[in-house]
């Protein structure tokens, strides 16, 4: 009985979903196109929560939705506003459409041929990856897998963090280096704002803190707290309490770097500790990720603060102010 | 117990989802933005109950984050549109991004 | 006493069910953007404040019910920062110049 409602939830909701995809996708307005992404990724996050994968629902709602929200509604706010959606009605355009079209239309196929074509029980390594996991000290097999078993994905993947702020960082006019962002400051935050700025960080620095802790044994884990972080750390610049860091400062490059870093470190001792690049030696894995994963919070966190607020916008003069 | 959450879940659901018709409709993007939010705030009560139904514990660190950021959507989105009202002109002068002011 | 709590869950759950629907009700039927802000704020937190209320003897104390009435109190604050800064928005500004943030 649990199943068929269950079913009536999931039809209904992959329902919804396409509805809103669609929409997203055909409707005219930049702001309208973003509110409906936004509910989108909402949505998303209950599929997979639906599909008990309430890793990835934490990841979607933190930067799915909550993240890339923030940061399409500002690019919208930089669009100029009588020009909702690029003009069509050149032909060039219209091909260019269609070819787009038919390759996504030949993408979909292809992808729903292979799903089709998996052998019944599909292949996966799951069962071998949980057998595993008493060896790491955790408990959740997803930070298993991203900070032991393929923990060579993971460290490209901050690093990654890191080659996008400086691809970011690099847009800046020559003038503005060095200087801060300012892409998330408003004039005139309002008292309701101010207020939100200041009782919402203690809350979400906690429950940051409280992903990253959690995610050894249960569903969260770096990317989830920094994120979290970083939502609170636009908060605070949005409402102006604080100034956004100066780029070329050194504590600041330091935060930014020390999680790839020790990853890395960590990873290159392995080669002596467990005779393997990115090993852990046996008694020392949970401690040795505990404080990965503590590095890598921190710089995910500020990395991803950091792409929200922009390229530098201001002189790097001695009061740096605006 | 389990059931009835379930279909309260699903009942919660639906109403938020009649929501989006909003989103659909406008007229204007704020409105837009009332049903995202409605579906924030219902998404959160639907996950509680979720998650109390199926036993995942989990979930109630999902719906803590969603509260946590249930506000951040609507205060980029009055930030944004009150730019070109209150800042007619760009106050700092490198601008990095090429932006039409010419509102 | 199981019983009773039961019954307890299963009328709050239901009550807060009840006003989300009222809430999208009158986010799709009242006239304009500030009554259709009224009518979401007071309702879907009310709303998700019931099935909390509800949902409460059926997890575990002090962790999980702390985290239940956490999760209900950020959406309070950020439900009231969403109705400020919306309205703000919506509202006609009063004087060009003047911020909207003088009371």
């Amino acid at each position: 009985m649990s199943m068929s409602l269950g079913l009536v939830a999931d039809s209904f909701l992959a329902l919804l979903i396409l509805g809103l995809a669609v929409w997203t996708i055909a409707v005219r307005g930049t702001y309208a196109a973003v509110v409906g992404f936004v509910a989108y990724g909402l949505l998303v996050a209950l599929i997979w929560v639906r599909l008990a994968a309430v890793d990835v629902a934490l990841t979607e709602a933190a930067l799915g939705s909550g993240l890339m929200g923030l940061l399409l509604l500002r690019a919208v706010a930089c669009l100029p506003p009588d020009a909702p959606a690029p003009a069509s009605g050149r032909v060039g355009r219209v091909a260019l459409r269609v070819v787009v079209g038919v390759l996504c239309a030949g993408l979909t196929a292809v992808l729903a041929a292979v799903v089709l074509q998996l052998p019944e029980p599909a292949p996966s390594l799951a069962a071998a990856a949980a057998q595993a996991l008493p060896t790491t000290g955790l408990g959740n097999p997803v930070t298993g897998v991203l900070i032991a078993y393929r923990a060579i994905d993971t460290l490209l993947e901050a690093v990654v963090l890191v080659l996008a702020l400086i691809g970011l960082w690099s847009l800046a006019a020559d003038g503005a280096w060095g200087g801060r962002p300012g892409a998330l400051r408003t004039r005139e935050p309002g008292a309701a704002l101010v207020l939100l700025a200041q009782l919402l960080p203690p809350v979400g620095i906690l429950v940051g803190i409280h992903l990253f802790w959690t995610g050894a044994n249960h569903p969260g884990g770096a990317f989830q707290g920094g994120a979290v972080l970083a939502a609170m750390w636009a908060i605070v610049l949005v409402a102006g309490l604080a100034a956004a860091p100066r780029v070329d400062g050194r504590r600041l490059r330091l935060v930014l770097v020390v999680g790839p870093a020790l990853f890395f470190a960590i990873g290159l001792a392995g080669i002596w500790w467990a005779d393997a690049f990115l090993g852990y030696p046996a008694d020392w894995a949970k401690p040795l990720i505990l404080v990965i994963e503590a590095a890598l919070t921190l710089s995910i966190a500020a990395a991803l603060g950091l792409l929200l607020a922009g390229p530098p916008a201001s002189e790097p003069g001695p009061g740096g102010q605006a | 117990m389990t059931e009835f959450l379930l279909g309260a879940a699903l009942f919660v659901l639906g109403t938020v989802a009649l929501g989006l018709i909003r989103i659909l409709r406008g007229p204007n993007d704020a409105d837009r933005m009332l049903a995202a939010q409605l579906l924030g705030t219902g998404g959160v009560a639907v996950l509680l109950l979720l998650g109390v139904a199926s036993g995942l514990g989990a979930v109630g660190d999902l719906a803590l984050m969603l509260a946590l950021l249930a506000a951040f959507a609507s205060v980029a989105f009055v930030t944004g549109v009150a730019r070109p009202q209150h800042q007619p002109k760009p106050v700092r002068d490198p601008d990095p991004l090429p932006r039409g002011d010419q509102a | 006493m199981s019983l009773a709590l039961s019954v307890f869950t299963i009328v709050c759950v239901f009550l807060g069910a009840v006003f989300f629907l009222a809430g999208t009700l009158g986010l799709l039927r009242f006239p304009d953007t500030l009554t259709r802000l009224h009518a979401l704020t007071k309702a879907d937190n009310l709303g998700l404040g019931l099935v909390v209320l509800g949902l409460l003897p059926q997890v575990d104390w002090p962790l999980g019910a702390l985290k239940l009435i956490a999760v209900w109190l950020l959406a309070l604050l950020a439900g009231a920062t969403v109705g400020q800064v919306l309205g703000g928005a919506v509202r006609p500004p009063p004087v060009s110049g003047a911020g909207e943030s003088t009371p």
